[in-house]
């Protein structure tokens, strides 16, 4: 499963330019899968149908045939920048594309365009700021990217306005089973997936590699619209603090200790029933498990639970420190442990009844 | 078997309070709205949200009526080790609306909310309180509480005068007022065609989530929100609102989610006007309610407001005019007796 995150995360894919890592998915997971799409705003939609296995429920079976029984999604955009204006000297401005914290850019390597430029987040020399500049985090309009460009003229020769930028970063596999990378949320939850459609299952399951959740969960929307799920169950990443000098209910989650099972956050009350299913199976499995000590972030749940009549939600996260950070760190083992929980909520939903 | 109550507001909202309903978990306060819905109902729904939608059959145009029946309350996010819970807000409040608010969980279990004295007093935020349950240790704590387990406001429900002093008249005074104009429509031996949904919704409180996937399914040509909306009669009043308690039904003509539709406006008034029904003209420019997904489903819908004129929203302690829940409802049965164009 590492060697699958660390290729999913080298591969680049802002929101709104997924073009690259949905190919890459497409391919690896073309041999498993029955039908395949990609829809208008980007969203891969692949359809996998179950072994049908076993006794068949009508629980199962009403999910096979009425409308489009179960979705699981994880989105497979990341957050990053986008070329706003190219200034005379050459430097390039630029804009976030979703959450980023300004502080943790400073100094960054950076990615531009179809050619992968390298740039450098630039910042006047140490030497130069002054004792009360250097209280202040600039504005993101105030910082520009450089790409040893001498003039307008070079720079425009390699990238154009309008031009996707991504962290430039390396992967690695350290301390006690973790790991170090950009775009960790959500390519755990895509490496999930594309594990779980390798495997036999039990129902027939739609996936969804979605676009654009970092910019607020917009291909998710159309996703679940033209699917009209029973059942959705999102895999995704999430915001860990545990980290100093957080404590006790400040820390959200803690890496390393279990999937988080969604009960709420800023964008979703998630069905209650399936919380529980989640957590019971969890239990059942000797699966760690956990939720969040604070209530906050959202995910493509939020569009999905709403869209046409309304679709009943489940969500599994693995916890991230440094979320949204060209090195945000995670436990090998919670990916795992996602994997293990999902493919128990889809046996589930194949063979149990409703509780 | 269907009881068939006579609603009476202030034994009817007692009830509904009786029942629990944070956003996401309305199942006991549904299923009690389920039992005591009086007058004809031919179909009943409960969708993946868990709205509950009772349908009275008619050939004519759809109308959608919708009272929220979730109401805000906390969820437990952690357990400290000396048995005290940290929580989220369902909704939205401050900590000043809740500052040593006794409160309930599902399962009996009370609580009183507490700030740590370490805090700044001034400048509390819900991060800074805590939920004292009377447990011992963690442990103890535990064993009566899980993590994600909600708590709504305990209070009683006194009457003052015409006034109301209640929790969670945001929203099941507007419940009350729906479950009312249904019992009006069957007691006036309404002949009318209309198609009508009454639809208790869910997880308003949190973004307006229930009411957009229901609208969606019932596809409707007119929809009615019922819900309070905050008076702008108390001291000090910055005048975001424009209706005063005991002034009569409110009409929403505008709230952050929505502008409704100059011919329901209308058309309200109009009603308002015929059936002697005192009214008065709703605009806010804080909050939102289930109009605003409604009116933006599908291809789009005329949408209107009834409201109840409510004071200290999202408090334990809010209030409203007993006259004016009766206006409610005799509008909600007027507009669902009147005679309507189907839109398409």
């Amino acid at each position: 499963m590492k060697r699958l995150i660390k290729e999913l995360c080298a591969i680049p894919g802002v929101s709104g330019f997924e073009q690259d890592i949905r190919s890459h998915i497409a391919q690896l997971i073309q041999p498993y899968i029955d039908d395949m799409r990609t829809d208008a705003v980007g969203n891969l939609i692949a359809f996998k149908k179950g072994a049908q296995r076993g006794e068949e429920t009508e629980t199962a079976r009403a999910l096979q045939n009425v409308r489009g029984g179960l979705l699981i999604a994880a989105h497979m955009d990341e957050v990053g920048f986008i070329v706003k204006k190219i200034d005379d000297k050459g430097y390039i401005r630029f804009a976030p594309i979703g959450g980023i914290d300004r502080r943790t850019i400073l100094g960054g390597k950076v990615l531009i365009g179809k050619q992968k430029i390298p740039g450098a987040i630039g910042l006047r020399a140490y030497h130069l700021v002054s004792a009360k500049e250097e209280k202040n985090v600039p504005d993101v309009a105030d910082l520009y990217i450089d790409i040893g460009a001498s003039d307008k003229q070079q720079a425009e020769a390699l990238i154009s306005i309008g031009d996707e930028i991504v962290y430039d970063s390396d992967f690695a596999d350290f301390g006690q089973g973790m790991i170090k990378s950009k775009a960790l949320d959500d390519r755990i939850g895509c490496a999930a997936m594309i594990q779980l459609i390798k495997k036999d299952l039990p129902c027939d399951c739609t996936f969804v590699f979605t676009a654009q959740e970092e910019t607020g969960a917009r291909g998710a929307f159309g996703a679940a619209f033209s699917i009209q799920p029973d059942i959705a169950l999102i895999l995704e990443g999430t915001t860990a603090a545990d980290v100093p000098p957080l404590k006790g209910h400040r820390q959200v989650t803690r890496a390393g200790e279990g999937p988080v099972l969604g009960v709420m956050d800023r964008g979703t009350i998630y069905d209650r029933n399936l919380f529980k299913r989640l957590r019971r199976l969890a239990e059942q499995n000797s699966i760690p498990w956990q939720t969040k000590r604070t209530i906050a972030g959202g995910t493509d749940a939020q569009a999905v639970q709403t869209a046409a009549g309304g679709t009943r939600i489940a969500a599994i996260s693995v916890p991230v420190r440094y979320i949204h950070t060209a090195s945000s760190v995670a436990a090998i083992s919670d990916c795992e442990h996602m994997v293990a929980l999902a493919e128990a909520f889809i046996a589930s939903v194949a063979y149990e009844s409703e509780e | 078997m269907k009881v068939r109550n006579n609603v009476d507001i202030l034994q009817t909202l007692r009830d509904l309070n009786a029942h629990f309903g944070p956003s996401g978990e309305e199942e006991a306060i549904r299923k009690r709205i389920e039992e005591i819905a009086p007058g004809r109902i031919d179909e009943a729904h409960v969708d993946a949200l868990g709205n509950l939608i009772l349908r009275r059959k008619g050939s004519g145009p759809k109308v959608m009526f919708a009272a929220h029946m979730d109401s805000i309350g906390l969820i437990v996010t952690h357990i400290e080790k000396e048995g005290f819970l940290r929580f989220g807000n369902i909704g939205g409040f401050v900590a000043d609306n809740i500052l040593h608010a006794t409160v309930r969980f599902k399962n009996g279990t009370k609580g009183t909310i507490i700030p740590d004295q370490s805090a700044d007093r001034t400048k509390l935020t819900l991060n800074d309180l805590y939920v004292d349950i009377g447990a011992k240790d963690e442990a103890h704590a535990s064993s009566l509480v899980d993590i994600g387990d909600t708590a709504v406001y305990e209070a009683p429900v006194s009457e003052t005068g015409d006034r109301v002093i209640s929790a969670y008249l945001d929203n099941r005074i507007s419940c009350v007022a729906l479950l009312l104009a249904m019992q009006m429509l069957d007691e006036q031996n309404s002949d009318t065609q209309n198609d009508l949904y009454f639809v208790f919704t869910s997880q308003e409180e949190p973004g307006l989530r229930g009411a957009k996937p229901a609208a969606y399914a019932i596809d409707p040509d007119y929809c009615i929100v019922c819900d309070v909306t905050p008076a702008d009669d108390q001291p000090g009043t910055k005048h975001y609102g424009s209706t005063k308690l005991g002034g009569g039904a409110a009409i929403k003509i505008m709230d952050t989610s929505v502008i409704c539709h100059p011919e329901m406006v209308n058309r309200l008034r109009t009603l308002a006007i015929e059936n002697g029904i005192a009214f008065q003209n709703d605009v806010i420019q804080r909050g939102g309610t289930d109009a605003g997904p409604m009116h933006t489903t599908r291809a789009g819908v005329l949408t209107g407001g009834i409201s109840v004129p409510t004071r200290y929203i999202h408090t334990p302690q809010e209030m409203a005019d007993k006259r004016d829940v009766q206006s409610c409802a005799k509008l909600i049965a007027a507009f669902a007796g009147s005679d309507l164009d189907k839109v398409r």
